[in-house]
């Protein structure tokens, strides 16, 4: 095959192998490095820090495995817990997907039995490494299925290394998506399989992928999308075969019954919006088919003419009012807020302060997209328009798959991690495509010079082009130049990558990195600080109030309740919490006592200069508790519609609890020099009320460098 | 030597119980209580009411509240369980003790009575502040009732007060009616409206005021009628029990002895109501009376008698509590009808009230909602002069496990139909599609 460098080529003959067999060897040994290199790539946090659980969500679904491995799975899917939403609780086995903690016991278990002693963590820190490993070969067979052999080498390449990616799967980011990508892709990879070879056993197998998604993460709307969505493509472009009923139709049934035994979609699947056009181009598939049908026993054209009429306007008629009237009936759900914030990206910030507060749910910055995929971005529209010149099946595929995800993660950040593999696989196209070319071109005017006339020898295409080819001068050296073009655009790919990589996706986020004054790093542990103080000096069924950002941390590693945590299915609680730290104490604490608070906890970045803090966050809350609550009002918190917490702020600003419990006995404090005491470096200014009283809390407890602060709210007044 | 030894452990072992027969949750009446007094002429001025203390077992150590030597703690342990204030004019407590260390005292869980008297100091009024009560900020301002004064030989200024206005309740007050009317001569008091947990138990009547008999009224007295509060009583969250009094006099040997006459009324009484009614309140005051103790809460599913560590929803659960009620000697099942048991999560799910076998067994059992969530049982009894009982304990309760809902229920059949006559037609077309020709 013409992409093997033919200096490889020379070094391998000596080791006596058909040409045939070079390749493979070839071949193989690149997929085991890249699979090595996925790996290891992703352990830079490993290296730093330790090996631990990073952000937020990963320590929930650590505790879930825990809890997995400690009590088996039927006790896993009965769980309730009661230290989480105090005092409605969680039927955990209920709303979670439960694919990544069975994966991770999975692996666990067979590393038991293979007497390696391992404990489950190390498991959880390494499974999403693991798995982007898995990823990139099947990157390589999908690359193989739509193109050849070499794209899919080059799109394994590419996806190992692809920040967009990393970010999602570093070592310790035990979240869902770490496995979700490779099911999503091993779906679409199967999938296409499928529909290029029309056979059952495909569409079995990518019903089951389905299925491992389905178990694994929320994102599989995606895939049950996309693929009616592609088949409609087919369908009007007028590329239905067999091979695609046969496909689609297994892999809908199949996936359908299979994905409604997981506990959290259930009979969702069959009844709310999101899966409904998925069913819809099933039963469309079914009267192309009896159309099809039809055609073959008519032979009067005229008369199917006005058979089709008939037949596709009651098809039509009939979905439409089957429709509606479920969705009249409310057998039919409407479609979720997410789902409506990805098709219209302002409908969240209008409508559901919740989603819109979250970071990774914002619009994406254009330098997020150049971050995350650096040359791809250049090479995306190239693989695109290589897709269009050869269009089938598999291509037609590729491309939807690449437009529909590049939109969605312009809607949302975190969706990046979904288009990042068909950016990685479209580019694979077009840099293997461009590569291949060129080579032929290098090599067959090679040959015209060797041996002269021998033109019939080579293929018969690259032969024309270079006998075509020939009248230009410096031809070769344009191919040659363009070749170390390319391999100087791929090589600052692999850099770009891995410092990205080392210097952005890899803090843990739970254990904080600063330069010092003189360089040095200075490490701020003062989460696990703060959550192991509240494991050893709390009562047991003490229950903590903080912002729900940071209940699954203390749920996970402090070991006790919380009122709201990261999985916010609750918004009033959550309104409540927010109303809670946004009013007056004494109206704060009728609240707290209603929810049988014992302890605040509030994050506070004031002497650090650690900007994610509570205060930065606090506008989110008032809104949140606002939309619920409307006797909180935003504007009270604002001055001219600015937010600070200078002087010049807003009086129920400088005297809500949540800047109480923040910035208490901070107006005595000197946190840098030559500045005033009492100086916010996280905001830069110097705070309005200084002297801060509090009535009804006492500080309990306030780490080394002032990121956690713990309140005991205090029993009511003995003789009053 | 070694013999001296053998008598000090044996005198200690003798003495031991009774060292540790203080103020406890098993025996909650008080034993030791310091008196502090303006001067001890006030020891025998008063005897008739401190011999009654110390009939009932009281050990009552007399001290000048400016003695230098007195503390209420030693190395962190209280000295006393009570403390009593006749010092109505003292500027300074002597040794360690101030109002702080007096509100510390009362909010560890001891009782005290406050007894503040004309020209009050400003130490005994901040006490009273710190208890919820304002006394008159006039100094030489006294209650003044021109209709309802004791009648006396002489016609005085009518600061001398017959009250019969008393708080309504048996646990308070005892038993026994009090006839006479109470003789008061002393500072009013206001109630704090900010305050909940003070009550007036001798109020004046509504023609009573409150100023300085000897001059003539050029304002309007801030404090009349009813409102004012001749004596007060404070059961703090703790269950410390507090009195607080403008009368100083109304302790003494002299009003405990002395007939009244209400003026208006017919009735002469032999003696006033002030032995009767200060002894019941301090029967109350020191935890003789109304002291309730909730013991062996039990709660389990019917059938069981193992608690659970939590609930299925609609489990049928039993839930006992049994309390019973310090008679000043031992402890008595309490009766009552009206405790209640809430099981709460946010509101009370469940209300019922917890019927009694007269033995101070509460019990009732109900039906768990159907509602899954952290809940509590919720016994919160308070009732005027009993202790407050707050009883609460949490139990999570947990939706159906998948295998305990109900199988084959009979909608299901057409399903299960369905099912399998689809799978037993494939299997008849897929033979006569294969098999036909």
């Amino acid at each position: 095959m013409a992409t093997m460098p033919a200096s490889a080529s020379d070094l391998l003959k000596s080791f006596k192998l058909k040409t045939k067999q070079q390749e493979l060897l070839i071949r193989v040994s690149i997929l085991c490095l890249v699979y090595i290199l996925a790996f290891i790539t992703r352990l830079f946090s490993v290296l730093r820090y330790e090996s631990m659980i990073h952000e937020f969500d990963p320590y929930f679904n650590y505790r879930t495995t825990l809890y997995l491995t400690e009590n088996g799975f039927y006790d896993f899917w009965n769980w309730f817990d009661y230290e989480s939403w105090y005092p409605l609780g969680r039927i955990v086995g209920g709303t979670l997907y439960p694919g990544l903690m069975v994966t991770a016991v999975l692996i666990y278990r067979i590393l038991r039995f293979l007497r390696f002693a391992v404990h489950i963590r190390e498991v959880c820190v390494l499974t999403a490494p693991f798995f982007a490993s898995n990823t990139t070969l099947v990157a390589y067979f999908f690359g193989k299925e739509i193109w050849d052999s070499g794209a899919g080498l080059v799109a394994a390449i590419l996806i190992a290394v692809c920040p967009g990616y990393i970010s999602r799967s570093v070592a310790g980011s035990y979240d869902n998506e770490g496995v979700a990508i490779f099911a999503l892709l091993f779906t679409f990879y199967v999938f296409v399989k499928a529909v290029n070879t029309g056979s059952l056993a495909w569409s079995l197998a990518s019903a089951f992928g389905y299925f491992y998604m389905v178990s694994a993460w929320g994102g599989y709307v995606f895939i049950i999308n996309l693929i009616p969505l592609y088949v409609l493509v087919l369908l009007i472009t007028g590329r239905y075969s067999m091979r695609l009923y046969v496909a689609y139709n297994c892999m809908y049934i199949l996936g359908m019954l299979l994905a409604m035994q997981i506990r959290f979609v259930g009979f969702q699947h069959v009844q709310s919006g999101e899966h409904m056009a998925a069913m819809g181009v099933f039963f469309l598939m079914q009267v192309f088919y009896f159309l099809d049908w039809v055609k073959h026993m008519l032979s009067d054209t005229k008369l199917f003419q006005a058979f089709l009429r008939i037949t596709v306007t009651s098809a039509v008629a009939v979905g439409g009012i089957a429709l509606g009237l479920g969705m009249v009936s409310g057998y039919i759900s409407p479609w979720t807020g997410r789902f409506y914030s990805l098709l219209d990206p302002t409908y969240a910030k209008d409508h559901i302060p919740i989603i819109a507060s979250v970071s990774e749910h914002q619009p994406t910055a254009w330098s997020s997209f150049m971050f995350d995929f650096h040359i791809l971005l250049f090479l995306f529209p190239a693989g695109l328009y290589f897709c269009f010149k050869r269009l089938s099946d598999a291509t037609i595929f590729i491309v939807m798959y690449g437009l529909t995800s590049m939109y969605f993660a312009g809607v949302m950040v975190r969706l990046i991690l979904v288009a990042t593999p068909a950016v990685c696989l479209i580019s694979a196209i077009a840099v293997s495509a461009t590569v291949k070319n060129l080579t032929v071109l290098l090599r067959s005017k090679n040959k015209v010079v060797q041996t002269g006339s021998t033109k019939g020898s080579g293929g018969s295409k690259s032969s024309s082009k270079a006998l075509l080819d020939q009248s230009q001068p410096f031809q070769k050296n344009g191919a040659i130049a363009l070749l170390f073009g390319a391999f100087y655009l791929l090589s600052r790919y692999a850099t770009h990558c891995t410092w990205v990589t080392s210097e952005a996706y890899s803090s843990p986020s739970i254990v904080l990195a600063a330069r010092g004054a003189h360089g040095n790093r200075v490490i701020f542990d003062d989460y696990r600080e703060a959550y192991f103080w509240l494991r050893q000096n709390t009562p047991q069924d003490a229950k903590v109030m903080s912002w729900w950002d940071y209940g699954y941390q203390i749920t996970a590693m402090g070991n006790r309740a919380v009122i709201v945590d990261n999985n916010t299915w609750n918004n009033t609680h959550i309104a409540t919490v927010g109303r809670a730290m946004s009013s007056y104490e004494d109206e704060a604490i009728e609240i707290i006592r209603s929810l049988d608070v014992d302890y605040v906890l509030v994050v506070f970045g004031g002497v650090t200069g650690y900007s994610s803090d509570d205060i930065n966050k606090f506008l989110w809350m008032v809104r949140i508790g606002g939309g619920v609550f409307p006797v909180i009002k935003e504007p009270d918190y604002l001055v001219n519609g600015e937010y600070r917490v200078d002087k010049g702020a807003a009086p129920k600003m400088l005297n809500c609890l949540m800047y109480k419990l923040c910035y208490y006995r901070f107006g005595e404090m000197m946190t840098e020099y030559g500045k005033p005491p009492g100086y916010d470096r996280a905001r830069g200014v110097e705070i309005g009320n200084k002297d801060v009283k509090l009535e009804h809390l006492e500080e309990a407890f306030t780490t080394s460098n002032w990121i956690v602060r713990i309140y005991r709210v205090k029993p009511p007044n003995n003789r009053w | 030597m070694g013999k001296l030894w053998l008598i000090c452990i044996a005198s200690i072992s003798i003495l031991l119980p009774f060292l540790c027969n203080a103020f406890s949750p098993e025996t909650p009446t008080d034993r030791r209580v310091l008196v502090l007094l303006d001067d001890f002429a006030i020891m025998s001025s008063h005897s008739l009411y401190f011999n009654a203390l110390k009939s009932r077992g009281f050990d009552l150590e007399f001290k000048l509240a400016d003695d230098p030597k007195i503390a209420l703690q030693r190395y962190g342990q209280y000295l006393y369980d009570a403390l009593i204030l006749f010092c109505p004019s003292v500027e300074r407590f002597g040794g360690s003790i101030d109002v702080a260390a007096i509100v510390n005292f009362v909010d560890s869980g001891h009782d005290l009575i406050v007894a503040a008297d004309v020209n009050a100091s400003d130490l005994i009024r901040e006490v009273g502040t710190e208890c919820g009560v304002d006394f008159d900020e006039d100094p030489s301002a006294m209650v003044i009732d021109h209709i309802g004064y004791a009648v006396s030989g002489t016609e005085g200024d009518h600061t001398l007060i017959a009250s019969d206005d008393f708080i309504k309740s048996d646990v308070i007050l005892g038993g026994k009616k009090i006839e006479a009317p109470i003789l008061f001569r002393g500072i009013g008091h206001a109630v704090s409206p900010a305050n909940s947990l003070v009550l007036k138990v001798l109020s004046a009547s509504p023609s009573a005021y409150s100023a300085n008999p000897k001059s003539k009224l050029s304002t309007p007295p801030p404090l009349t009628g009813s409102a004012i509060s001749l004596v007060s009583i404070v059961q703090a969250r703790n269950n410390a029990r507090l009195l607080i009094t403008g009368s100083l006099s109304m302790f003494s040997n002299r009003f405990f002895r002395s007939g009244v006459q209400k003026a208006g009324s017919q009735t002469k009484h032999e003696k006033s109501g002030n032995e009767q009614f200060l002894t019941e309140i301090s029967k109350w005051i020191f935890h003789e009376r109304g002291h309730l103790k909730a013991v062996n809460v039990k709660h389990h599913r019917v059938g069981e008698t193992d608690e659970p560590a939590l609930y299925r929803i609609n489990d049928e659960l039993e839930y006992a509590v049994e309390i019973y009620e310090w008679s000043g000697t031992s402890w008595e099942p309490y009766v009552a009808n009206d405790v209640q048991l809430q099981f709460y999560m946010m509101s009370p799910y469940v209300l019922k009230t917890l019927s009694s076998d007269k033995k101070g067994l509460y019990s009732t059992s109900f039906k768990v909602p159907d509602v899954y969530g952290v809940f509590q049982f919720k016994v919160e009894h308070q009732k005027l002069g009993y202790t407050s009982l707050s009883l609460s304990k949490q139990i999570p309760v947990r939706p159906y496990r998948h295998n305990e809902y109900e199988r084959f229920i009979p909608a299901a059949y057409p399903y299960y139909g369905a099912a399998f006559s689809m799978m037993a037609g494939f299997f008849i077309f897929s033979f006569a599609h294969l098999y036909s020709k």
